[in-house]
């Protein structure tokens, strides 16, 4: 294929080094220095795809990030699919693969275009809520259908094979953009010794320099730029930041930048090298030199291939060496339209006309136009054009002096390219991100950046300030005020001398009218991406949407990847005139982060997989695994489960479990409930606060269950205290509540209590913990330790320091399964040795591991709860039937006991813990059963509680279950029903959840 | 994202390191007791939502684990100051 629109000679691209890419499967040749876009115009590709509603044929648009249409699906592979690439800013590398995203069965023959062009009127904004809407029940149906009829690219249905990182940055000046005043201010701020971060989102610095033919000093301005690039990257201090877009800017100077590191150079990063970057910035002050988008004129038509934006006209030809097309008409309403014409006439190709919006334009471009010969028509407009794939021939007529109406007969032109020019829009979207609100301002016909908190300063185009002189001087002094905020001296900076040009004023003018009214008229597309039209804004406000947000919403103006760059305040400027008001009554949407989008892979960074979160590991954890232990998460900790044997199903594995620590011993690693070491000559005072029951009697040696409630009386954690000294404790949690706990503990010691000699450290890791459980456990222990465990000297809720297994142990005699226990606590780096010391002497008693599920059934049948599965925030003690469990002898009002005192908490009727027999004892209820009094009653029928635990018990032959029921503690007896999802209901009496060993003697033995 | 001066460690760090807890000065009743379901209901559950300036309680979670009080605009998100348990803010709402 032949590069037909390539110029011999001239713009930015390396032509001894061709490359080959693909576009809908087709091979094409471009350049080093090409981006997709200036490469598919240079092999005169007119149609990058469909449109979303209408299925029009669509053409390149612009050159950066404001490109509407050339959103095209990138990758070789099914791994490297990425969607939504912007061509207008994705560099040309060998072997390049990219799609059109809509079409079917192709964007040259697209079926679903019919639609558009038949149903062209038919589809109004809100088409689909209105046609759709009934029957209501059918909406699911048309959904699908819609949606993939609607859809932009599609993501990878395999992993990205890529790696992404974050990196976080800190700097005294962070400059966005780099162009002439983001190149003038981060040389001055260099110079001045400042710590300087400058982005760009383009490959190479230079900005709107890289596009024109501009001179510095007389020479050409990539003289200027490769100097300054150079002198900045001699500074230490300096990152230059290429192939970066600042993609938000957050509260307090907090930028985040995003760096395509290596997707110019192929489908997958290089060996070694991340793709993709994201910069968490902290800067002392931020320069926005972000320059301004030009903004295209609205006409009939005006989404035909071929209708570009002037200024990207200008890039292709003097960046790229790419004219895109053969016959330009311009269309301007401004001195800077002119230079499509200049530039395309320089290229050698045939400029048809410059239409001229405006009566008499005198400016320096108008003059060098009317000195080359170029044919201008002032006064006039470009009010359609013709063609379908591309533009075949313009239609020109007068206007009135306001722009309002045609005045003058229509003149055909024969053209294949319309550049149109309806001004500069300043890109003042990171100003808006952290809540400023831009400000209209009619000499610039444009908005800027309002007021902001943030330590932010702005300079050039973003400031509607164009010409490069002004550029450069507003960068210079930006960065000498960036120097003297951060207490830096000025620089010496001489700035080059730019060409000046007289510019004439602009005429204010985004519609353009047509001989019949805008809602008969050819479509006038105001946004492109989202195919919304000058008659459907102008409909939104007659349908009494008045609100710009309202009418944003239900046109979808803005809302797509592009968020409305070209579009939006052509927008707002016919849904002004649409209700009568100026653009700053209509008021502006705001813009939000991010910029551009951002892939899922550069947020997350290394934050995938295996790093997504942290895992905790007991000092057991390999044993387990070696053991064939099968691991639950419990917050972020794995615990075993349980132990399967080969061929065992889980309820096999947990019976034998249960049956092993009944009738002879079983061993669980406990190592994961949260530790808290307590001192201080108060803690003992501090403990009766934060806990329901009594502290102030618990001896050095004992242990003692405590209940954990909130103010408003609620319990929240429960566990087990023991006094090590008369002045230290430690204290243990739940698993999942262990951090809770601990900042529970610390706020109300260093915001209620300060005056309270009190300190805690968390040493959840400093222990491991083997509880061995069972009428054997003490003969297992005895052969491990000199100590004498017998009852008589090592009573139920003592603890003992003493050696096992040669190791120094903190033994606590505490149960949670009912049975004769010990909980072997040794330090960390030990546990292994005792976990396998005890295996090796356990053998012969029967020790058998067990894990969570297998814990959950022992404790269940013993009528323990599981803080925050048995309760939910909405239970307090005496629902739990725990009243034994709060005293109310002691002096100091502790947290919970006014909360529990509240009428609402004492009224009758309130939800209560209670056991659950099945009649049928084989059946199971599953947690979450609703119980009702009536199965029969009608739909919804009274709910009076509901299951929180329920198992199978080997032990017991029968099921078990734990549930609440609207005063269940009296109603003992009592038979309530669950109604189950699959229509069957289940009868169940009401009993005492101590199933097993009600009187306790098990553990006392 | 917040850029917060911990009072405590005397430096600034990034909002992830902290965790808002709250409206400040809501001091606990010195006699629950004493209060009414009311008092005790308004001391447990109501909350200011101001449009402006708040005084918030932050811990430096990730840190040096120690309470401190933030005088924040919910508006702007700047923050005016912060100070120390104990200590009553020098920037009010009028």
């Amino acid at each position: 294929m032949t590069q037909q629109n390539r110029l011999t000679s001239g713009g930015r691209i390396d032509r001894s080094k061709p490359l080959t890419f693909t576009y809908n499967g087709k091979q094409y040749k471009g350049y080093q220095g090409d981006t997709l876009a200036s490469a598919m115009l240079a092999n005169g590709i007119n149609v990058v795809g469909r449109s979303f509603k209408y299925s029009r044929p669509r053409g390149i648009v612009g050159c950066g990030a404001e490109e509407p249409n050339a959103v095209l699906q990138l990758g070789a592979t099914e791994a490297t699919q990425v969607p939504n690439v912007r061509a207008t800013q994705q560099e040309l590398f060998n072997g390049l693969v990219s799609a059109s995203t809509n079409g079917w069965p192709s964007v040259e023959t697209d079926l679903m275009s019919v639609m558009g062009k038949v149903g062209g009127s038919m589809m109004p904004p809100g088409f689909y809520y209105k046609t759709f809407m009934f029957p209501q029940s059918l909406w699911d149906t048309y959904e699908t259908i819609i949606r993939k009829a609607a859809g932009l690219g599609r993501s990878p249905l395999e992993n990205d094979p890529d790696s992404y990182e974050n990196i976080n940055q800190h700097c005294d000046v962070l400059i966005v953009g780099a162009g002439p005043a983001g190149l003038a201010a981060a040389l001055t701020a260099a110079r001045g010794g400042a710590r300087v971060i400058i982005a760009d989102e383009q490959n190479e610095f230079g900005g709107s320099l890289l596009n024109g033919k501009e001179t510095l000093d007389g020479k050409p301005a990539s003289e200027w730029i490769n100097a300054v690039v150079e002198e900045l990257s001699t500074y230490e201090d300096v990152l230059l930041l290429p192939r970066s877009t600042v993609n938000g800017y957050h509260d307090h100077n907090f930028v985040t930048i995003h760096q395509r590191c290596t997707d110019h150079l192929a489908d997958i990063a290089p060996v070694n090298q991340v793709r993709q970057r994201m910069h968490r910035v902290r800067a002392k002050w931020v320069v926005l030199a972000t320059g301004a988008h030009e903004r295209p004129l609205v006409y009939g038509n005006n989404d035909v291939p071929g209708c570009m934006v002037s200024s990207a006209v200008s890039a292709y030809i003097n960046r790229y060496s790419v004219v895109p097309g053969n016959e330009l008409v311009v269309m301007t309403t401004n001195d800077y339209g002119y230079q499509a014409a200049l530039d395309w006439a320089d290229a050698g190709r045939k400029v048809v006309a410059i239409v001229d919006t405006r009566e008499a334009a005198t400016g320096d471009r108008t003059e060098a136009a009317r000195k080359r010969g170029l044919n201008i028509i002032s006064g006039s407009a470009v009010i359609e054009v013709q063609g379908s794939k591309r533009v075949s021939s313009v239609s020109v007529a007068a206007i009135s002096a306001s722009g309002s109406k045609v005045i003058g007969s229509v003149t055909k032109l024969k053209a294949d390219t319309v550049a149109s020019s309806g001004g500069w829009s300043p890109v003042i979207h990171l100003s808006c991100h952290t809540g400023s609100r831009p400000v209209w301002n009619d000499e610039i016909v444009g908005f800027l950046p309002g007021q902001t908190v943030q330590k932010q300063l702005t300079a050039g185009g973003i400031n509607g300030q164009y010409e490069t002189a002004v550029a450069l001087k507003e960068g210079f002094d930006a960065g000498q005020k960036a120097l003297a905020e951060v207490g830096l001296a000025a620089a010496e900076v001489v700035l080059p001398k730019a060409e000046t040009q007289k510019l004439a004023a602009p005429m204010s003018l985004f519609h353009i009218p047509h001989l019949k009214p805008t809602s008969q008229a050819p479509k006038q597309f105001v946004d492109y991406q989202t195919d919304v039209t000058a008659a459907g804004i102008e409909l939104a406000c007659r349908e009494g949407f008045e609100s710009i947000e309202h009418v944003k919403r239900y046109t979808a103006m803005g809302f797509g990847t592009d968020q409305g760059k070209l579009g939006n305040i052509n927008g707002m400027a016919v849904a002004a005139k649409a209700l009568n008001k100026s653009i700053p009554e209509t008021g502006t949407t705001i813009f939000r982060p991010n910029y551009t989008p951002i892939t899922f892979g550069a947020i997350a960074g290394r934050n995938c997989g295996e790093l997504f979160d942290p895992k905790r590991y007991t000092a057991m954890h390999k044993w387990h695994v070696e053991h064939g232990a099968k691991f639950e998460d419990v917050g972020q900790w794995k615990r075993p489960w349980y132990f399967p044997k080969t061929g065992e199903s889980m309820q096999q594995a947990l019976n034998r479990e249960c049956l092993a620590v009944r009738n002879a011993v079983g061993i669980l690693d406990a190592s994961t409930l949260g530790k808290i070491d307590i001192q201080g000559k108060d803690a003992r005072e501090f403990l009766g606060r934060v806990y329901t029951n009594a502290w102030a009697k618990l001896g050095v040696g004992k242990c003692r269950y405590g209940l954990m409630c909130g103010e408003d009386g609620m319990v929240f954690d429960d566990g087990v205290t023991a006094c090590l000294g008369e002045n230290h404790f430690v204290m243990t949690t739940t698993t999942g509540g262990a951090a809770r706990v601990y900042e529970w503990l610390e706020i109300y010691h260093q915001t209620e209590w300060p005056e309270l000699e009190v300190y805690f450290n968390t040493v959840t890791d400093h222990w491991s913990t083997a509880t061995i459980t069972g009428p054997n456990s003490r003969k297992l222990l005895a052969e491990l330790t000199d100590a004498d465990v017998s009852n008589e000297n090592f009573s139920y809720m003592d603890w003992k320091q003493i050696t096992v297994a040669g190791v120094p142990a903190r033994v606590f005699r505490i149960s949670f399964t009912g049975e004769l226990s010990f909980e072997i606590n040794v330090q960390a780096n030990y546990g292994m040795h005792v976990w396998e010391k005890l295996h090796e002497a356990g053998a012969k008693y029967g020790l058998t591991p067990y894990g969570t599920e297998t814990m959950h059934i022992l404790r269940a049948e013993k009528g323990f709860i599981i803080a925050g599965q048995d309760t939910d925030g909405s239970v307090h003690p005496y629902d739990l039937g725990m009243g034994w469990c709060v005293s109310n002898q002691k002096p100091f009002s502790y947290i919970g006991k006014r909360g529990m005192n509240r009428v609402d908490c004492t009224r009758d009727n309130r939800k209560q813990l209670v056991g659950l027999k099945t009649k049928d004892p084989k059946q199971v209820i599953p947690e979450g059963a609703q119980a009702v009094l009536d199965p029969k009653a009608p739909i919804p029928m009274p709910m009076e509680g509901h299951v929180t635990s329920s198992y199978w018990s080997e032990n017991l032959g029968h099921s078990i279950a734990m549930g609440f029921i609207k005063g269940g503690l009296d109603k003992m007896g009592e038979t309530v029903y669950y109604p189950l999802a699959n229509g069957t209901v289940i009868e169940a009496e009401i009993c005492s959840p101590i199933f097993f060993d009600p009187k306790g003697e098990r553990q006392n033995v | 994202m917040f850029h917060i001066y911990c009072p405590h460690c005397a430096e600034y760090r990034e909002e992830e390191e902290f965790h808002a807890k709250g409206q400040a000065h809501i001091p606990r009743p010195l006699d629950p007791e004493a209060c009414s379901d009311k008092e005790w209901g308004e001391y447990l559950f109501f909350r200011k939502n101001p449009r402006g300036l708040h005084h918030e309680l932050w811990v430096h979670a990730a840190g040096c684990r120690k309470f401190f009080n933030m005088t924040r605009d919910t508006q702007t998100y700047e923050i005016k100051e912060v100070y120390k348990i104990g200590e009553q803010p020098s920037v009010v709402a009028e």
